[in-house]
């Protein structure tokens, strides 16, 4: 596999933007990852899968805005240079 | 302008003396020039002449107090937006290294079995650098062992007469993305397993460019001794790295306590631990078999 930095870059985009489309309400709550229902007690610390869960929320918060723009500027690069 | 006049006939007794009086091009501004007459104007003339010879022009002065000051404020900014992505004591100190440091940790990247120590030592909470400790993590030895697989890269193709410019810049890229991936995995690992150590991400970024070393002996032999001998070495090189990677990452891991949790995290870490250590001879087989045919 011959990767170049572009394939790195296009490879992150797509998997922040897979991690970005998780529908909170139809999917996650459905298989038991839902934001309201990680949070267990206040204990010492959190197990891996409500870091997991803390991960989705915060890229998906954090990321927002940023795709947007990331998106559109590969859409125009795309576009122009196939 | 008592003081213009007074100057005058001090420069005049000067010029008498001196080199023969310059032809008046522009009008006597040396006049104005030195702020305190006295001491000052004998060598002061000499300045002003010299001076208003080459810029002549006051637009000129301004000009270049205008780009000294543009370009220092050019510097000011990168300096800053530099030291705000990396900070440079933490990097200066994985370079701070020695000849016997990197000749004796060469040796233990080939030949870890017989370390006893593996424990990072620390001086009053702060890690010491590589240069008194051989266990420290440098970034020294993979950035030059990076390059010098990228050169090898390009005599293994050269030798088999499929070289061409755009070939190393392909494999000098793929390299970098590879570690790239595996620092990112790592740190996703640590994170969801919240790992309380000191692994920063230049330790990663460390650790993972050990295996360049390997690679470079593997291909090396393989360029020597043929495809038996590649084979051969990769396999040494390969167990070495493990078991060098494993030795040195549960220590880190583990803490200075030594208890490190509950057992199904430590458990993840052991797993995490192991599954980079494995995934060391795969990228080093796959980042190389195809330069020795």
């Amino acid at each position: 596999m011959a990767f170049t930095l572009y394939s790195l870059l296009q490879a992150a985009l797509l998997c922040v933007n897979a991690i970005a489309v998780l529908h909170e309400e139809r999917f996650l709550k459905n298989i038991g990852w839902g934001t309201d229902q990680g949070i267990g007690g206040f204990g010492e610390e959190p197990g891996i899968k409500s870091q997991l869960m803390n991960l989705i929320r915060s890229v998906r918060t954090v990321m927002r805005v940023p795709l947007i723009i990331v998106n559109s500027i590969a859409i125009v690069l795309l576009l122009l240079f196939g | 302008m008592a003081y213009h006049s007074g100057y005058g006939a001090q420069g005049s007794k000067h010029r008498v003396r001196a080199a023969p009086e310059p032809p008046p091009l522009f009008d006597d501004t040396s006049g104005g020039y030195p702020a305190q007459p006295g001491a000052y104007p004998p060598q002061g003339s000499d300045v002003a002449f010299n001076v208003n010879h080459l810029l002549a022009d006051p637009m000129a002065n301004v000009a270049v107090a205008y780009g000294s000051s543009i370009a220092s404020q050019g510097k000011d900014m990168v300096h800053k937006e530099l030291h705000r992505f990396v900070s440079m004591n933490k990097l200066k100190h994985f370079f701070a290294v020695d000849t016997s440091y990197v000749a004796r940790k060469l040796g233990l990247l080939v030949f870890p079995y017989t370390h006893q120590n593996w424990e990072v030592q620390y001086s009053r909470d702060v890690p010491l650098p590589p240069r008194q400790d051989l266990n420290a993590p440098d970034l020294y030895i993979p950035t030059m062992a990076f390059i010098t697989y990228i050169l090898l890269a390009g005599m293994a193709l050269g030798i088999q007469k499929r070289f061409s410019p755009e070939v190393l810049g392909l494999c000098a890229s793929t390299a970098l993305v590879w570690v790239v991936i595996e620092v990112l995995a790592l740190l996703l690992g640590l994170y969801l397993a919240t790992v309380r150590s000191d692994l920063g991400t230049f330790h990663l970024l460390a650790y993972s460019g050990y295996k360049y070393v390997g690679m470079i002996l593997s291909v090396l032999t393989g360029l020597l001794f043929g495809s038996d001998g590649y084979y051969v070495a990769l396999a040494w090189t390969s167990a070495a790295l493990m078991y060098f990677i494993v030795r040195s990452l549960r220590m880190t891991s583990v803490g200075t306590d030594g208890v490190g949790g509950p057992a199904p995290r430590q458990r993840f870490q052991l797993y995490l631990t192991l599954a980079e250590a494995a995934f060391q001879p795969m990228i080093i087989y796959w980042l190389t078999f195809h330069l020795v045919r």
